[in-house]
């Protein structure tokens, strides 16, 4: 996984701090519970915008071609309204903090991480996710050329390498298996299916001949 | 993610009286480094302020200056004509950073704001002076590999995680804020801070300041440019050294030049110092080695960030090297 991107490394073996730290964890965890009730309801008696805080919001979306007029807690990412909401679970949770790609998706037409964006943000905006790309039965090009290449494994990481693929070939940045691995490296394969990935996004680029 | 509320003014003003009304909220752009800080509990404000709809999305040339929006894309301005053709020393730095993904939702002005990678500045059950003044620097006395060798102080090591800011300190660049009373420019290397005795504070934007756009002088470094950048894997991770060389060569001689680097301090790190001794003398091996000499004698290393020092004096001759063969 993508230790790197994680700030820096911590120490290999629970030592006692560690161990200090997961029971501060839980018990601040607790506490939170036990708290969080009368908290609440203190503030909203004394403060009206606090109960603007939970209400749900309107956001109009165009996912994979259906306009949508949903409602959303302005703190619910894109990546959640799609999975837990729309059921759309193609798109994968892998990190939830931009650091594996699993969860790429396209905003009218750009790849972006859809866990670090808020559904609230998009607003009129065109999301395609991997349920999207196909058309009916008929596969998408880079999917067709993922199977022909085995550019998997356990699969988890494929709806995010092949909504990444087909836009890195898009912004013409699969020129040659150099550039495809940068402009693909926000997408980490814990199976290891680098090359065989390489190879069907190079294989689409030149006209699918290379199977 | 703890609750919050949400607005998305339309106008400067109206997103500066929003910041105004109520301390506790916070601008939201791309959302890549406060989402991220929301979810691990390391800032919590009770409101987002998406200041998307802003008009602070422009690249433009006024006069010979470049002039751009603070809502601009990392990838759109790493991929602009403009920036490629007469700034291609912050298009590497840019395309140098994070992901294609995220580069297409991080902005300039969310870049320069972003808040350090330190590990315990993200764990909210370990001690730090940056997220909690007074608490300590967990850094310190633990583990620190990835921490600072420039400018830190006893209260806190850490590092500006940002490439781009690296390119834009050695460019000369200037920032545009916007504030209730107006608004007021800060040159790029006057702009973030030191940790000092306030760690708490990156930089020195007022926390109901807008950043509006980053304005480019004009330069001659066109050709002999290098971001060079050195991290744990090939790609998509922080830099350990990072360093961006600008220079202007003629008739064998080095005529102006500029040296940042990143992942060693606090802020971009400019290296005045290497710079004047390079000014006027040819760029050979034995200049640059010289050069780097000056620039990490005053180095100071921690428990494990000690190969630092070394990576900054070979990276520092590598960049120099590049940038000249150019
Ligand atoms: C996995 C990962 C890897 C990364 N790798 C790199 C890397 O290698 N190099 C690198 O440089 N960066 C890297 N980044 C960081 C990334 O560049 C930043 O997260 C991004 O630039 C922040 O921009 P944003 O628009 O998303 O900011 P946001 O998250 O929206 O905002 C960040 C902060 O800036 C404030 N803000 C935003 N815009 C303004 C404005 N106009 N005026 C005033 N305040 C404002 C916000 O209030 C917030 O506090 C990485 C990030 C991730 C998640
Ligand atoms: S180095 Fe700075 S950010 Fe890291 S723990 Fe110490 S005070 Fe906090
Ligand atoms: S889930 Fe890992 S990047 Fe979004
Ligand atoms: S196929 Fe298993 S993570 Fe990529």
């Amino acid at each position: 996984m993508p230790q790197e991107n994680k700030p820096s490394s911590v120490p290999p073996k629970k030592d006692k701090q560690e161990a200090r730290r997961d029971f501060l964890k839980q018990s601040s965890a607790v506490m939170a519970l036990a708290l969080a009730p009368p908290l609440v309801l203190k503030a909203a008696q004394h403060d009206e915008a606090i109960a603007a805080v939970f209400e749900k919001m309107p956001v109009n979306l165009e996912i994979n071609g259906k306009k949508m007029q949903l409602s959303v807690e302005p703190r619910v990412t894109l990546l959640d309204l799609l999975r837990e909401q729309l059921a759309l679970t193609g798109t994968k949770k892998g990190c939830d903090h931009g650091q594996c790609g699993a969860c790429t998706v396209h905003v009218n037409g750009q790849r972006i991480n859809s866990c670090l964006t808020l559904a609230v943000m998009q607003e009129g905006k065109k999301i395609t996710t991997i349920e999207g790309l196909s058309n009916g039965d008929q596969l998408h090009p880079v999917q067709e050329a993922f199977i022909r290449h085995d550019g998997f494994q356990c699969g988890y990481c494929t709806p995010g390498q092949i909504m990444s693929a087909v836009a890195c070939l898009h912004e013409g940045h699969a020129g040659s298996p150099e550039q495809i691995r940068e402009f693909m490296s926000g997408n980490i394969c814990r199976c290891g299916a680098y090359d065989n990935i390489v190879n069907a996004i190079m294989d689409v680029k030149n006209g699918g001949q290379t199977a | 993610m703890n609750p919050f509320s949400y607005v998305r003014p339309n106008s400067l003003k109206a997103a500066i009286d929003a910041m105004a009304r109520d301390h506790s909220a916070r601008f939201i752009a791309g959302g890549t480094n406060l989402l991220d800080l929301m979810k691990n509990g390391v800032t919590l404000p009770e409101k987002l302020i998406d200041i998307n709809q802003l008009p602070l999305r422009e690249i433009r040339q006024d006069g010979n200056t470049l002039h751009i929006g603070a809502l601009v894309l990392n990838s759109d301005l790493a991929a602009h004509e403009l920036v490629k053709t007469q700034h291609p020393l912050l298009s590497e730095a840019l395309l140098a950073g994070a992901s294609q993904q995220l580069r297409n939702m991080a902005t300039v002005g969310g870049n320069m704001m972003q808040r350090t990678r330190c590990t315990y500045f993200y764990d909210t059950s370990m001690p730090c002076n940056k997220r909690q003044p007074n608490s300590g620097c967990g850094a310190i006395g633990g583990i620190n590999r990835m921490h600072a060798i420039f400018g830190a102080s006893d209260n806190c090591i850490a590092v500006h995680p940002s490439d781009m800011c690296v390119a834009l300190a050695a460019l000369d660049a200037t920032v545009l804020v916007a504030g209730p009373k107006g608004e007021r420019r800060i040159p790029f290397t006057d702009f973030h801070r030191l940790p000092g005795n306030t760690p708490q504070l990156d930089n020195n934007l007022a926390k109901n300041e807008l950043i509006t756009a980053v304005e480019i002088p004009p330069h001659p470094f066109t050709k002999h440019i290098c971001y060079l950048k050195v991290r744990d894997r090939a790609s998509y991770a922080f830099a350990l050294v990072s360093v961006a060389v600008a220079m202007d060569i003629s008739d064998n001689v080095i005529r102006n030049i500029r040296i940042a680097m990143g992942g060693v301090a606090h802020k971009p790190w400019r290296l005045p110092d290497a710079e004047k001794a390079l000014t006027g003398k040819a760029p050979t091996s034995d200049n640059f080695r010289l050069a780097a000499t000056i620039a990490t004698q005053g180095a100071k290393t921690y428990a494990h960030n000690g190969f630092k020092k070394d990576l900054a004096f070979n990276s520092i001759q590598t960049a120099l090297l590049k940038a000249a063969t150019a």
